[in-house]
């Protein structure tokens, strides 16, 4: 465990960083970034908590059974979302003109609208959470073998 | 002696790859298909996305995404795997 002002500082910025990931993956259709990307922020915030903390207090958080059911999860909505369109073609986008992020901007530069993609925002998140979890469980999971933890299943 | 040989075949085969890449290599700003133009016209169309490389990443050429994301599935499951294995077995001996 490192000192009291990496910590207290730790505490403040870990809120931040989080939000930051997420806003990455929410617009990975609008701006720079996506799944990939935002879910490698939220481990960066991650491997800090690892750092300022001890391993423990960050193992009483996280679980890694929880944190495998997350990746999993994560995969089966990805492939799951690709299967969808399989009327069509793998990984058709079937959610363009329907209700739900449907709206289709205009061709050209334009600030964009946060209902439009299709399945694009909803495989960002799938492969956001995926990317999240299977980081932070590989993480953890090193920090606690090179400390002799056991690892908690 | 074998060393030197082995050094000299090793570059004339670098030297072979590398001059072959150079030659087949397309003029600078000019690609060798059409494809790009149509994506960058099309995709926020067709795709709803005005991230074009995001349309591309998961939808044009979303089955390279889907092996990118079995590549990390088993990276992730390889891991876990092989350090609990390795708990257990300096607990059993």
């Amino acid at each position: 465990m490192l000192s009291k002002i990496v910590r207290t500082v730790t505490n403040q910025l870990i809120l931040f960083i989080l939000i930051f990931g997420l806003y990455i993956i929410a617009h990975g259709h609008l701006t720079p970034g996506g799944g990939f990307q935002g879910g490698a922020v939220i481990v960066s915030g991650m491997v800090m908590l690892l750092v300022a903390f001890n391993h423990q207090e960050v193992k009483k958080v996280l679980r890694e059974r929880l944190l495998s059911i997350m990746e999993s999860t994560g995969a089966l909505i990805f492939i799951g979302l690709a299967f969808a369109g399989i009327g069509t073609a793998f990984f058709y986008n079937l959610l363009v003109g329907s209700p739900i992020f449907g709206r289709i901007p205009a061709t050209g530069p334009n600030p964009g609208d946060i209902w439009t993609g299709g399945v694009i925002p909803l495989m960002n998140f799938a492969v956001g959470l995926k990317v999240a979890a299977g980081l932070t469980a590989v993480v953890l999971a090193l920090a606690l073998f090179s400390s002799g933890e056991e690892i908690e299943e | 002696m074998r060393q030197v040989i082995g050094l000299i075949v090793l570059l004339v085969v670098i030297a072979f790859l590398v001059s072959g890449m150079l030659l087949s290599i397309h003029p600078f700003g000019y690609p060798p298909s059409d494809m790009d133009d149509y994506i960058i016209e099309n995709a926020q169309e067709e795709t709803g996305s005005n991230n074009v490389v995001t349309s591309v990443v998961f939808d044009y050429r979303g089955f390279d995404t889907l092996g990118e994301a079995t590549i990390l599935f088993t990276a992730v499951t390889g891991v876990l795997l092989l350090l609990r294995t390795a708990k257990r077995k300096e607990e059993n001996s």
